[in-house]
Formats: C-alpha cells, structure tokens, sequence
C-alpha cells in the first residue's frame, strides 16, 4: 500500500459499467460524509463496498437509492444523467435498495408490504388475490414458503422480516439491488439461502451492491471491492487482488496492531464483582453463567440477536421476569430496576445499544445528559447545586476529552464519537463498579474509538469490571481478557488468552466445535 | 434532513416563539389603543391580568404535561371539581376547610390520570378524557344528590376579585406564586430536569435510571391541582362553583401553552412563553368582546389567530427515512 | 384453516367489539318493556348512527397517526348549513345536500392541508380549527333553527319496508360505498402505511401527503353525512358547542373501544361504529335498569374509563420494560 491514489480507482471494465457516479460529494452542514467519489457498477456482477462505519458507505447507498441527494457531482445511468428525488424515482429506474432498519410496516401484512409501492389493482381497488399469488411466489423464491402472506410483519422474528425485505425488493423487479447488511439479522440457513439467491440474480445480470462487515461473507460472493474511507472512494480491485491484511489496512488507513491498548498479563483470575449463574429470561436467554472480576474485560461475542443484548439489558433491571441469580461483590442481589441497577451499592452502569432513542436525549445540552444519570448527587435539599454539578461535568468533559463549542450546546450538534463519549461520560459521573456495554463503538470514528478502548482499559485498570458486547471480532481479540460466545440464550464457548482470534470466535459464534483448540477454548459453564 | 442543520435550525428559533408572542401582544394593544385610548391605562392592563390569572394557574399545569410529551384533556371538570368541591367543603365543615379541600379533589383526579398513564400506559388523551367524564360524573350526582351550598367563601372572593398591594388583583399574585413555584421546579430540580428528560426521550431516561412513573404522576397531580385552583378562584370570581364552570379553558389552556413556544410533542419550551401566551390569549378575548364581536366571529378569529402564529413558527419537520 | 385463523386474529378489536354489542342489545332488549320491536329498534339505531358516523369520521385521521379534535364541530356546522339548505323544491334539496357534503369534505380538507403542509400536530391543527368550525356554526344559526324537508327527514329516520331503520341503511350504505373501497384502495392502505411507520412509508414508495389529505377529507365528509342525518333527526340546526365537544370525545372513545389504536396503524372504521353502539346502548341500558338518572354521568364515565384502561392488560404482559415506551 505505498500509495492508494496510485493504483488503479476502478478495476470494472469502463465499457461494462451501467452505472456510475461521478465526483459525488455530500455535506451534512459543516461535515463531509462524501468527497469526489467516481464509482461503477456492472451488470451481472457482485461488488463489495468495504469500510469501517463512517467511510460514508450508507451515504453512498443513500444517494444510489434516492433517500438523499447529493450535493456535488452526478449519477449517470445508461450514460444519462438522472436525478432521484425520492426512493420512487430511483425504484423506477431500477435501483431498489434493502435497508440496514427495515422499511417494513409492522401491523400490515406480509402481502400488503411486498406489494406497497405497485399493488395489482382492478377497477381501481387492491386485487388482493393476485396480490397475495405474487406475494408467495417471491417468499418461495427467497425460500420463506413458512411465511404465511396474511400474516403481520410484526408478529414474525426478526430474521423473517429480513427475508420479506428482501422478498419485497425482488418484487420491484431491480436492474440493481443494494443490500446494506442484509444479513446480520438472519440465521445460518437464511444466509446460505440469500448468498443463492443474490448468485442466481448475478447469473440473470443484476447489478448487486453488497455492503457487508464480515470479511468471509465478501471472500465468498463478492467479484469485486471498493473500499472507502472518510469519504473517500480509496480503490477499487478485483476478489482476491488484496489480502485480508491489506484490505483492512486500507479500510483503516494504518497499521491496525495498534489501536489497541496493551492487555495486562495476569497470573490469577481476579476477584469475581459480578457473577451470574443459570440466569435466564423469556425464551430468549437460558442458563447463562458467567463472571467479570474486577479490573476485567469481559467480551460478549457471538452473531447478532443471539440474547446479548438481553444480557446486558436483564444485568441492568430491564427485564422481568429474570430466573436465576445475580451476585455483585459477593451478595446477591435482585436487579429489578434501572434505578436500583445504578444505586450506590450496586454500582451497574449501561451503555446502550442505540445511543440516539436509548442514550441521548438529543435536543438537551451536553451538560443535561451528562448529569442525567448523577443528578441526584448534586442535590442540595430540592434544589441541582449546579456549581458542584458543573464542576465535575466539565472535569468529566475534560476527561474523556469530548470537542464540544459549548457544553450547553444541544448533543445531536456533536459528532457520533463525541456523542458517545457523552453517554459513556454520563455514566462514569456515577462512579459505577460494572460498566456494561452494549456495541459502544458503532458508527464512529477511528481515533475516537482508540480513545474508548484506552479508556476502558484505564477504567479496567483503577478496578472497574467491564462487560463488553461488540460485534466487531476485532475489537473482542483487541479489547478482552476474556471472550464468552452467545449462540441461541446461551452461552456456548469461553475463550481466552490466544484462544481469542477470529477463527475460534466465527466458528463459535455459529456454534461449531473448533478443532485442535479444545485445550485454551473451554466450553463455558465449567468452572476453570 | 440530517440531525446537524435541523438541530441547528431549532437552536437558532429557541427564544423565537417567545420573542414574536410578546411581539404580537404589543401589536395587539397598539391595535387596540388606536380602537380606544383606555387600552393603554393601568387599570385595564391589571384587569386583563386579573383575568389571565385563571388562565395562567391552568396553563401551569398543563405546561408540565405538555412538556412530558402528554395532554390533560380533564381540565374543563377538574376545574368544575375545584370550584364546587371548594364551595361544598365550605357548606360541610366551615370556610376554612374550602380552599383546602377544592385543591385536595384536583389532587386526587390528577393522581388517577398519573396512574392511569404511567402505570397502565393508556394514551393521556383518552384516560384524561375518561377521567373528564366521570369528575362530571361526580359532579351531577354531588349537586343532585345533596342539595349542597355553592357561595364562595369570603376568602375566596377576596383572592379573586380583590386587589390589595399596590392595586394589583390578588389572583394576579397568587399566579406569580404558582409561575415562580413552576420556573423553580423546572429549572432547578431534579423533576424539572427529568420532565423535559422524559418529553425528549422517555426511553434514553429509563435508561439513566430515572423513576419516570413517579415523575408522570407527579405532574398530572400538579395539573389536576391547578386545575382545581384555577376552579377555586373562578368560584370567588362568580360567587359560587356550579357545573361546566371549566368548560370554556380548554382550548386557551393548551393554545397559550403551544403559542408560547412549547412542543406540543413536549420536551421543548419555558414558562416566559406560557405566559406570553396566556397574556396574548386574554387580550384576544378581550380586545374581541371590547369590539363587540359577535361569538361566532370571536371563534373564527380566534382559531384563526392560533393556526396563523404557528404556521409562523411552529411548524415540524418534514418527514423522511 | 391458517387463513381464517390469520384473519379472526387480526380482526381480534373488532370481534370483540361487536361481540360486546351483541350482548349489551340483547340484555337492552330483554329488559325493555317492549321488547323487540320496530319503533324501539328505529329509536335506538338514529341516535347510534350519529354517533357512528362520527366515530367513522374519527376513524381515518387516527389511521394514519393523527387526530381529528374538529369533527364534533363540523358535524354541527353540517348541521347549520343542511337546516338552512336543504328545503325547498327537490332539485334545491338535492343541491342543498351536495353542498352539506362537500362543506364536511371542505373543512376536512382544510385540517388535512394545515396538518401536511403547514406541518403542524393534528392535535393543536384540529383544535383551532374545531373552534373555527364552531363559529361559521354560529354565523349560520345564532340561534336553534332552521328548517329541513320533511317528507325527506321522514323517510330518513323511519323505516325501510317497515322493518330495516333507514338510518341503519345509511350507515350500511356508507360503509359500502365509501369505506371498503376506501380500505381497499392504494391510497386507503397508504393511510394503514403511514399510521404503521411513516418513515418505512415513505421509502416504500406510499405518497404520504396525498394519504394524509385523503383521510382527513374524508373524514369532513363523513362528519358531514351525521351533520345531515343530525338535522333529518332534529328538524332544525344548533350550534351547540356542548353536542360538538360530546361527539367528539365520544368518538376517539368509539374508536378505542372499536380495537383502532391511537398510535396508528391498525384496526379500522367498522369497528367503529360498533364502538359507537356499544357506547349508545349503555345509555339505554342505564335507562332500561331505571339507574337514577343522576347517578347516569358517573356510570357511563366509569365505563368509558374502564373499556380504555382494558388495553392495559398488555402492558403486564410485557417483560422487557424498554418495549413500554415505543
């Protein structure tokens, strides 16, 4: 990689491209989420589009889908100039896109959501017995034939909905079909499915966007990669041009060794400050049992929607209904609420899974969410001693150095990173002995997670015990001293020290056995 | 639409429905001097206060729910609660007991539609609604059933109609009271901090650990209270509580907390707005029936009034994604 | 099988509805004097299908997520104009008709043109408006009044072939002609979109404005067909902003108890109107029980609140508390 504007931008045969933007550039405000991306795409072919979150990819697939409108730059197809206003307009030119959140309906049918946008009618009105016949016939070509078309989309689990999505893209007849991470919600089986259904369109030369985090994923469909970052179209090569290693380099834009702070060698296992035993909850959870001790950190991994969310969200007293038994320090405890969770003499903290509806209170300033969580500290009788309030929030901003004009600036004016080190920020103002994490890293930017990783490691380091579900492989080898692996409410594998690397964690996460690793990955459960 | 400029733009219009309420409210009495010269006279300004002041106690309370992201649509018969419970009380056990005892029955209605919101989580406009109905309930069988006494009591009248410090109508400082009480909680308290917490983002509160059940209980009961209050004064006012005396709050209530500035989604907004808003809403009435408007043309101006000055700025987002 | 089982599942909120009408007129009918019979069932069926029609009007706007706090008001300015319009020679009853209706469609369509392109909340939007309404109301009748064909008012609140309520045949004739094609339509089923997830809407391709506008309009229509049913009934126009209010209320209760959530999204106008009976024959189930007519109030509050609170059995069934605020 001695210099990427070097090589070749675009490794797809200019004459077979169909569609391509040129100079494409959007701002949002003062941000650039894109700048001077040249991009083609060929019929019959997959193309990868690489990136950490943040390289503008889902500005990319944004503007390809008519959902925002560039600010620079133009969008040819079939060497015409086209605009698209809205999601219609790029749907009538055959740009049909599958959204990482869902554009479903929940309390409409399976039927009435694939065919939303041209229905079959007569005489004016839904035919709804053609519109139920098309229906089916694209849930059996998505193998979803277990799906009945009158069913709401909200009653179906999470992985059918991802399927009726993709049905209902295919039933717009694309001559492109972006898929934003459409496979992060489904099970093996589902995947397997989709990967034959985006070969077989490939074969019938569709155009195919694939935008994935997981490399194996792209080493098995993709014919081509563009990687991006900070916004910029970095290169475009061939499947199997670039190693792994070079491909992240280049998604990364350095050395990626070191963005991780150093583990600290241990002799002995610390001091359990949580331990959980044959905790489970609905359906969705069974038997878990596990330990954080103080000073650790422990990583959560596995496939998404596995029950770790749950985990984090039953330590934290969300949850009823939880059976099982929680033990902090040594006493046990029943965790039956958020409030109760943070109480001094329990000490839970979480940081949670979507930062904008779940940790931040947008409109409000810096300063109101920092102290969200701690206001009841600062109270002198009724009344916020805001001197003392403000003292510590500005330390804490100090601190965890968050770039903000004003603290009392409204938080949705930050950056996504800043925004997270708001909700990390709002809970360390509670001195909290346990820390959970729920993905803390999504959407944001390199430096800023360096700067996460460290803190947690300082965090981990004064004492603090740390659980940490991400579902990046690399920060679990990076970040934990220990890894559980969650596959269906449970947890089905323990790894640590070396055993923490990303073939030990795929092949756990869809609950294979590793071979010749069985002496450092110890099935979890057993005491070690 | 991205977060940043919309933000933005919301940052740059904080203080604006403020500013273009007194605006109007300052055009209106310029209007008005112009129509007759007494507009501009003390003694009418502390008239209209006076009258704001019933207004303005409801607007309070009402202010916290809108705030939170909910609606009390029980105000009408929480202030007929007020009103005649208070006279009753008086009739049952001794003057006394009436100011007291109004308030409590506001209190305990208030209580209820918490409950029934932050526990059975039944949408605040429909259980305030149930609960409107059956305060009416109540009230028909109390005035039917036991024949009871309906004058105010004397410290009643003299809170509602007298003036005593300076000239200035008692009600006027028993507002101030209930305003300062509010601006207080609001900006100095816990509760206010989780109040507008709660109209952001009631999940993300949750979250931080807040007891949101208890703060939505908290500020219905405030509003029923000031609902009753409101009721206890407009009794001293008339000289006695009788039924469908909250008819007519309604609609001005939530108007002249919107109009100044609040989000009618909640999470946004300052008690300076309420009651600009309270204020330009008495004028409207006033500067209307001083006019000799007819009803119907007052209710067409006054709707009218209140679309125009929120199409001015209070206008949402438009949708997309 | 599934497909019915699909079906009676989803139409839960509406089953029941109708299920608890059944009963409650059953009971009514046991313990009326009378019994069964064409005057008793005529009487019962005008004074349900007001408020039926109201209840439809409410019906769309809280379809697609909004609300409509105006329609008891443009259902009493229906009232005015069809009590000075619709009299006179047949082709000035015809017009007089038309113009009722297109002014409960006008007025629909004013809340829905504020609510889309002014981008204001339906909630404030119709409450300003409703007191808009109220006035021309006002201006069209200071006082009760007002005339309206009676051969026509007749046949309106009689009989069909003596034995069908006419009225019943209005409503069931609305349904029929406005509803189902409207349910069944693209734009019907946008408004069901937008309700569900306006943004999810949106990138499906559902034209969001048109839906909104549809929905609100026609709402002013049907609020405008009980504006004329109401003076066929009465003979004469009132502005009475106590009957708005009341209608209107009742309403966002006949929908709830209908099974239509106020969230948007689900159910619809058929339940409705068998949340609109099922509130009426309470009022005659209080009468036939000769409850004291003072203790009436109380007892239908009572219900009404407790019917609205019977939603809340969901929320002790929810275990993950983060799924109580969406």
């Amino acid at each position: 990689m001695t210099d990427p504007q070097a090589s070749s931008r675009n490794a797809v045969h200019p004459g077979s491209a169909f569609w391509r933007m040129q100079g494409i550039g959007k701002r949002y405000g003062g941000v650039v989420a894109l700048e001077d991306v040249d991009f083609a795409c060929a019929p019959g072919a997959i193309h990868a589009i690489l990136g950490e979150n943040g390289a503008g990819k889902s500005t990319l697939i944004k503007i390809a889908a008519g959902v925002v409108q560039p600010s620079a730059g133009k969008l040819v197809l079939d060497g015409a100039e086209v605009t698209f206003a809205t999601p219609q307009a790029a749907n009538s030119q055959g740009t049909v896109c599958i959204f990482q959140e869902l554009s479903l309906m929940p309390d409409l049918s399976v039927a009435d959501n694939i065919c939303m946008a041209e229905p079959p009618c007569r005489w004016g009105l839904i035919d709804h017995r053609e519109q139920r016949r098309r229906a089916e016939a694209l849930l059996s070509r998505v193998g979803c034939e277990d799906v009945h078309p009158l069913e709401l989309v909200k009653n179906l689990p999470l992985s059918r909905r991802q399927m009726v999505e993709i049905a209902k893209a295919l039933g717009r007849n694309p001559r492109m079909l972006i898929l934003d991470e459409a496979t992060s919600a489904l099970t093996a089986a589902d995947v397997e499915k989709v990967y034959e259904i985006l070969r077989d369109l490939r074969r019938q030369g569709m155009a195919i966007l694939y935008i994935s985090h997981r490399m194996h994923e792209i080493e098995e469909l993709a014919d081509t990669c563009s990687v991006f970052r900070n916004g910029r179209h970095i290169e475009t090569f061939a499947k199997g041009a670039r190693s792994d290693n070079e491909i992240v380099q280049l998604m990364i834009g350095r050395e990626y060794t070191q963005i991780y702070p150093a583990k600290p060698v241990r002799e002995t296992r610390p001091v359990p400050e949580l331990e959980v035993s044959k905790l489970s909850w609905s359906n969705r959870l069974s038997e878990i049992s596990l330990s954080v001790g103080k000073g650790e950190i422990v990583g959560l991994g596995g496939l998404d929607g596995q029950g770790q969310r749950e985990l984090l969200l039953a330590l934290f007293g969300v949850l009823r209904g939880v059976s099982g038994e929680v033990k902090i320090d040594g006493n046990k405890v029943r965790l039956s609420s958020p409030r109760f969770a943070k109480s001094d003499e329990i000490g839970v903290a979480l940081i949670p899974e979507d930062r904008k509806s779940e940790g931040l209170l947008l409109p409000m300033s810096v300063r109101d969410n920092i102290s969200m969580a701690s206001i009841g500290r600062f109270t002198r009788g009724i009344f916020i001693d805001r001197q003392r309030q403000n003292a510590e929030i500005d330390e804490m901003a100090r601190r965890l150095s968050i770039k903000v004009g004003d603290i009392d600036d409204p938080v949705a004016t930050l950056s996504g990173g800043n925004q997270q080190k708001v909700v990390i920020a709002k809970w360390l103002m509670t001195d909290a002995r346990i820390v959970l994490l729920n993905d803390p890293t999504r959407g944001i930017d390199v430096g800023t997670k360096q700067e996460i990783y460290q803190l947690l490691r300082d965090l981990a380091d004064a004492g603090t015990a740390i659980l940490l579900y991400t579902t990046d492989y690399d920060e679990l080898i990076g970040c934990c001293d220990r890894v559980s692996i969650m596959y269906d409410g449970r947890i089905v594998r323990e790894l640590t020290g070396d055993a923490i690397n990303e073939e030990n964690i795929v092949a756990s996460a869809l609950n294979l056995t590793l071979d010749g690793q069985a002496e450092t990955a110890k099935p979890a459960g057993e005491p070690l | 639409m991205s977060v940043q400029t919309s933000m933005q733009a919301v940052l740059k219009s904080v203080d604006k429905p403020v500013a273009i309420a007194f605006v109007f409210i300052l055009v209106m009495l310029l209007a008005g001097s112009l129509y007759s010269s007494s507009f501009l006279s003390a003694n009418y300004l502390l008239q209209q206060l006076q009258v704001a002041a019933f207004l303005g106690i409801i607007a309070s309370g009402v202010m916290l729910v809108i705030l939170l992201g909910h609606i009390d649509l029980s105000i009408p018969w929480l202030v007929t609660v007020g009103g005649m419970m208070s006279t009753a009380a008086a009739g049952w056990w001794g003057p006394e007991w009436a100011i007291p005892f109004g308030v409590f029955c506001g209190l305990v209605f208030g209580l209820i539609n918490g409950l029934g919101v932050a526990i059975l989580r039944v949408p605040s406009m429909i259980f305030t609604l149930g609960i409107n109905a059956v305060a009416q309930g109540v009230m028909v069988l109390h005035t039917g059933g036991f024949a009871p006494q309906d004058h105010a009591t004397k410290l009643m009248h003299w809170l509602a109609v007298d003036r005593s410090l300076l000239g200035i109508p008692n009600a006027v400082f028993i507002w101030a009271i209930i305003g300062i009480a509010v601006v207080v909680l609001l900006k100095r308290t816990p509760l206010g901090r989780y109040i507008y917490a709660i109209g952001n983002q009631e999940a993300a509160t949750f979250l931080s650990g807040v007891n949101t059940k208890a703060v939505l209980i908290a500020c219905f009961a405030i509003s029923g209270m000031c609902s009753a209050m409101a009721g206890v004064l407009l009794a001293g006012y008339s000289n006695k509580g009788y039924q469908a005396m909250g008819d007519p709050y309604l609609l001005p209530a939530i108007a002249a907390v919107v109009l100044g500035g609040t989000h009618i989604l909640g999470g946004r907004g300052s008690y300076l707005g309420t009651v600009a808003g309270v204020i330009l809403i008495s004028l409207l009435q006033s500067i209307l029936s001083v006019m000799q408007m007819p009803e119907a043309g007052r209710q067409i101006i006054y709707g009218c009034v209140i679309i125009a000055m929120l199409l001015v700025y209070g206008r949402g987002q438009k949708v997309q994604s | 099988m599934k497909d019915l089982k699909l079906r009676l599942g989803q139409s839960q909120g509406v089953l029941l509805a109708i299920l608890v009408f059944v009963l409650m007129f059953t009971l009514y009918i046991a313990n009326h004097p009378a019994g069964l019979t064409v005057p008793v069932a005529t009487t019962a069926a005008n004074k349900a299908v007001l408020l039926a029609l109201v209840a439809m009007a409410q019906t769309l706007p809280v379809l697609t997520g909004g609300l409509d706090l105006s329609v008891g008001m443009i259902f009493i300015m229906t009232n005015c104009v069809a009590s000075s319009l619709v009299s006179g020679d047949p082709w000035q009853v015809a017009v007089g008709i038309v113009i009722v209706l297109l002014t409960g469609a006008l007025a629909g369509f004013v809340n829905g043109a504020i609510v889309v392109y002014g981008r204001l909340q339906p909630i404030i939007t119709t409450l300003a408006t409703g007191a808009v309404y109220y006035g021309i109301a006002l201006l069209l009748r200071p006082v009760p009044g007002g005339e309206v064909d009676e051969d026509l008012a007749d046949i309106m609140t009689y009989t069909v072939f003596e034995v069908v309520p006419t009225s019943l045949v209005l409503l069931l004739a609305v349904v029929v002609i406005i509803w189902l094609p409207f349910r069944n339509s693209v734009i019907g089923r946008g408004c069901y979109a937008v309700g569900s997830a306006e943004g999810a809407a949106y990138m499906s391709g559902v034209s969001i404005d048109r839906s909104k506008l549809a929905a609100y309009t026609l709402s002013g229509l049907l609020a405008g067909v009980a504006g004329l049913m109401l003076t066929f009934i009465t003979f004469s126009g009132e502005a009475s902003a106590p009957i708005g209010g009341t209608y209107t209320l009742n309403s966002i209760a006949a929908v709830v108890i209908g099974g239509t959530s106020l969230y948007g999204g689900t159910g619809g106008a058929i339940g409705s109107i068998f949340g609109a009976f099922i509130l009426r024959t309470i009022d005659d189930l209080l009468f036939v029980f000769d409850l004291p007519p003072l203790w009436q109030p109380l007892f239908q509050g009572v219900v009404l609140l407790v019917a609205v609170s019977l939603g809340a059995a969901r929320v002790f069934r929810i275990r993950n508390r983060l799924e109580l605020f969406k």
